[in-house]
């Protein structure tokens, strides 16, 4: 049975392009349904669409899953070279839609509390996933940017939902600006190095010059070519804003609080590990010609956002800014990673693992988060988390350890995600950006245990007798899942297909 | 919750001794691998009684939350016990962050005055510390190039081709102030009395007692062994910040006042004759540094627990105001004199056989000869404090305060539950004094392979006959 399934499965892959990104086009169709649903549906079933949207993806994963496991083609390529799908890229579109599972997990508690209407939410939580997962699959200029802004747009929109708070729409305004002026950056690199890689006055040059592949050839034959540079630079530029490194993280800390906060669960852990993908996959691809000219450019970088993310985040008393900056550092050695993958190229398989362990415990903080938002979702204080320990032992105890895979902590899946990211900086020769990890860790060590701090050390007693309305068994369910999950990965990292 | 406690215990007396297992968890050259040698396994019973006493003192202990407060002592035992038992380098490293982070959960939970700060200085201390060393093994695991974590590989491959000198340098370098944090070597020491001060009694007992050896038992059987290059070049560095520690820390506790400072700073202070039984490199020094370690674990456990029980009778830590608590504690007075001998190392107790055999190991070459005088004025200045801590606090003239909570009913010896982990703790010290060749023996088998095999290096001078030495020696004392 499973043999003729999967024959089928392949023959469906292999002759047909369409077929290949089946997910997308069910997740476009859920999509979709969800709009029409809300205008079908009389107002008393109107609850029906979170389930929906959520059991809906559930759906989509088995069915992303199921292809991935039967009908693999390592490094095929669909519609004539515009999309290529890898063992990486497989893994990806799960994450991705694991990632916007949780995000309408945590949208539908948000918004039942802030009340927003609801489906237009999830339409674009959806059709961003989607966008994602094309975006890392994409294998030619112009995929890549039109994925990417549709993922921009659709965040455009997330950022400022909460229309009625004016942190909410500040934010929105500032991810506006700053996204279209970051788009524009990195469409102007993907024009010079079409018009460099399209010029027939050079050799090597190819009439189809936005293609990964051909761009490859050229620009491994002309690395010193002053286009070339500045146009991979500006590309650089382009993705830095999205992965919020530094010089470009500036709108991170406002963003992230003024957003709704599973917007900001989706913006600082979803989106960010779709940059770093295309940033991989432009490295190890187009760009592996330059690689001596990039790795002391991305080590700077590197460096330059692990201390600036952690300084940063110091003294900080708003939770949200507080995961906005501490993302920034996460950033700063997922970079670390991809300069290492530039020498060894096993250290792309660190990365993933770092992403998906930063996933679960970034999750598990922001699900907490979500349950403690009161009225106004921008402004949690540290102060706010006060004596949680006592009020609601449950959601402390996820918090707890959500932050202490963050910070590395072992037995968490944080800690082996480091210990890797670590060996292939060591391999790689990165004793310098080494050094500076450790000191970001420990400095990170400082916050992240000062919240946990707050949470369970905290000396004053008066206001425990708040009343804590209590968690439903599904929250209890998710919450859990993700707890054990983040164990599970720290006690025997074997469970994920990763490492191999 | 104590039924456990003690059967976990029961095992570790009972079939441990010679036992090697091997579980294959496969994750990337990283197997979970469990096995005990010479070295480790003194160690590991160490952990054992340290951590019997400790369960059994506060099982019986009025903690808030006893559950979780026994909870968590349980996975720093089990911790422990993994480090030593660990021939996965990785895994001795996991299990050590599995013990540490229940040391600072229960600081900051069960701590005395001033935890918040002690807690997380400690914890960004030791985080810092645990992390170099771990970039020291991840270093030595890439240049080795064995592809694998386990101890065993990495020896044979290093022995088959030792990694060039300069690389060892680093790595041991990363190595020896990694661990050295851990272990309070002297400028990294300031965590150190802050946190025993603070911490509770468990906590204390089983952090000064056991996972404070973590460090030096990295140091003599990974750090030293394999990097012998790297342990000869930064030899004088070891031995300057030891001495720092037995002189320069041994002034600042005769300066202390309050009881649980004072036990800190001499733990820390003692750690210093353990670095230089290391640095030494031959078998001698570096078995007398396991013995030094595992008395010391006893005596300071002892003496944190006892410390607990005096503040419990006198309401204070700070000695100036206490006096005369023996006419009402003779048990308690007892076990503290003891504990106190013990450390300051007098002959019948373990720790004299440490710091005779440094002593003597320091001795036998012109090079370290040196050496010994400075130790041994630490012996005087750690006779000082201890003694004078004793008349302190049991002899003398009680303040009129205290002089009153004496005559009142409130003071009372020790009681049973109290007695019987001290007790515990003394016989074992007692029988590590008397009959340090249980230890010393599976030691020495371990320890000459390792530390015999290196012929390059200026300081090492391999006696055959080590021991008979100890031997011979304790046969005098007889």
């Amino acid at each position: 049975m499973n043999e003729l399934l999967a024959e089928f499965l392949r023959s469906f892959t292999v002759t047909n392009d369409w077929a290949a990104i089946t997910p997308e086009i069910m997740l476009a169709v859920l999509a979709l349904g969800l709009l029409g649903a809300e205008m079908v549906l009389p107002r008393s079933e109107q609850g029906l669409i979170p389930r929906l949207a959520i059991w809906g993806q559930v759906l989509v994963l088995v069915v992303t899953l199921g292809f991935s496991a039967y009908s693999t083609v390592e490094g095929q390529s669909f519609f004539s070279g515009m999309i290529v799908q890898t063992d990486v890229t497989q893994i990806m579109r799960a994450f991705f839609l694991v990632s916007s599972i949780l995000v309408c997990y945590l949208g539908k508690i948000y918004l039942l509390k802030q009340k927003l209407p609801r489906t237009e939410f999830f339409h674009l939580v959806i059709i961003i996933a989607a966008a994602m997962m094309l975006l890392v699959q994409s294998s030619n200029f112009v995929m890549l940017f039109v994925a990417l802004e549709v993922v921009t747009i659709a965040f455009y929109v997330l950022v400022a939902y909460c229309r009625t708070s004016s942190l909410s729409l500040e934010a929105g305004l500032k991810y506006l600006i700053l996204g279209a002026l970051s788009s524009s950056i990195l469409l102007f690199g993907i024009v010079l190095l079409y018009g460099v890689a399209g010029n027939p006055e050079l050799s090597f040059s190819s009439a189809d010059s936005l293609n990964f592949e051909a761009l490859k050839t050229f620009i491994a034959i002309h690395q010193d070519n002053v286009l070339v540079r500045i146009g991979a630079i500006l590309v650089f530029a382009g993705i830095c804003f999205k992965i919020g490194a530094v010089p470009f993280q500036i709108w991170v800390p406002d963003v992230y609080q003024g957003a709704p906060t599973p917007v900001t669960a989706y913006l600082a852990i979803a989106s960010k590990a779709a940059g770093f993908i295309v940033l991989l996959q432009l490295l190890t691809g187009p760009f592996i010609g330059l690689a001596s000219f990039m790795i002391p450019v991305l080590s700077f970088i590197a460096a330059a956002t692990i201390l600036f993310g952690n300084f940063a985040a110091v003294r900080q008393r708003n939770v949200k800014r507080l995961m906005g900056l501490s993302g920034i550092a996460h950033a700063g050695y997922l970079l670390v990673g991809v300069v290492a993958a530039l020498s060894i190229p096993e250290a792309k398989y660190a990365v993933i693992f770092y992403l998906v362990t930063y996933l679960l415990a970034s999750f598990a903080v922001f699900a907490v988060m979500s349950h403690m938002a009161g009225p106004d979702d921008a402004n949690q204080e540290l102060e706010d988390y006060e004596n949680l320990a006592r009020k609601r032992p449950f959601l402390s105890g996820v918090l707890a350890v959500g932050l202490g895979s963050l910070a590395g902590i072992p037995p968490l899946g944080g800690f082996i995600g480091k210990l890797f990211i670590f060996i292939a900086a060591y391999k790689a020769g990165l004793y310098g950006l080494l050094a500076i990890s450790v000191l970001g860790v420990v400095i990170s060590i400082y916050y992240y245990f000062g919240w946990v701090r707050v949470v369970y050390f905290s000396d004053s007693k008066d206001s425990a007798q708040e009343t804590a309305e209590s968690l439903c068994s599904c929250d209890r369910v998710v919450l859990g899942a993700l707890v054990v999950a983040t164990v599970l990965v720290g006690i025997f990292p074997g469970v994920l297909p990763i490492v191999q | 919750m104590a039924l456990y406690c003690q059967f976990e215990s029961s095992l570790i007396g009972g079939y441990n001794f010679e036992l090697r297992l091997a579980t294959g968890l496969e994750a990337v050259g990283i197997y979970l691998h469990l096995g005990l040698n010479g070295i480790s396994m003194p160690l590991f019973m160490l952990a054992g009684i340290v951590g019997f006493a400790a369960g059994m003192y506060a099982m019986f202990s009025k903690a808030e939350r006893p559950h979780l407060y026994l909870s968590l002592l349980l996975f720093m035992l089990g911790g422990l016990m993994g480090t030593f038992a660990s021939v996965d380098i990785f895994f001795f490293y996991f299990f050590h962050e599995f013990a540490l982070i229940p040391t600072f959960i229960m600081i900051g939970v069960w701590g005395g005055a001033g935890k918040r700060g002690a807690a997380i200085e400690m914890t960004i201390y030791l985080t810092l510390g645990a992390l170099l060393s771990l970039i020291g093994l991840i270093a030595l695991y890439v240049q080795s190039g064995a592809d694998s974590f386990s101890l065993i590989t990495l020896r044979e491959y290093l022995a088959a081709r030792p990694i060039a000198d300069t690389v060892q340098n680093n790595i041991f370098a990363l190595l020896l102030f990694g661990f050295g944090i851990l272990v309070s070597l002297f400028p990294f020491h300031s965590w150190a009395p802050k946190g025993y001060a603070t911490a509770p009694t468990g906590a204390a007992m089983l952090h000064a007692g056991v996972l404070k050896k973590f460090g030096l038992y990295g140091l003599l059987q990974i750090g030293a062994p394999l990097l012998p290059a790297g342990a000869a070049h930064w030899f004088p560095w070891i031995v300057w910040l030891a001495l720092g520690n037995i002189i320069i820390i041994g002034l600042i506790t005769m300066a202390q006042k309050d009881v649980k400072m004072m036990l800190g700073y001499s733990s820390v202070m003692h750690m210093g004759y353990a670095f230089l039984g290391i640095a030494t490199f031959s078998v001698v020094g570096v078995g007398g540094a396991l013995l030094m370690m595992i008395a010391h674990g006893l005596s300071v456990a002892l003496l944190f627990m006892l410390s607990t029980c005096i503040y419990h009778r006198s309401q204070t830590f700070d000695m100036s105001s206490m006096g005369g608590l023996a006419t009402k504690a003779p048990v308690l007075a007892a076990f503290f004199v003891a504990g106190t001998m013990a450390s300051i190392g007098l002959p019948g107790f373990g720790n004299f056989w440490g710091e005779f055999t440094i002593f003597a190991a320091l001795a036998e070459t012109e090079m370290t000869r040196w050496i010994v005088a400075p130790a041994a004025l630490g012996i005087i200045i750690s006779a000082i404090y201890g003694l004078r801590a004793v008349a302190n606090i049991f002899f003398g003239k009680p303040t009129e305060a205290f002089a009153d909570r004496i005559n009142s009913d409130e003071i009372v010896d020790l009681k049973i539950h109290e007695r019987f982990p001290a007790l515990i703790l003394i016989i074992a010290l007692i029988v590590v004094g008397i009959f340090p060749r249980l230890f010393s023996d599976a030691a020495n088998g371990e320890l000459s392979q390792l530390y015999t095999s290196r012929s390059t290096l200026p300081i090492i001078e391999i006696n055959a006959a080590v021991p008979k030495t100890v031997e011979a020696h304790k046969e005098v004392t007889h």
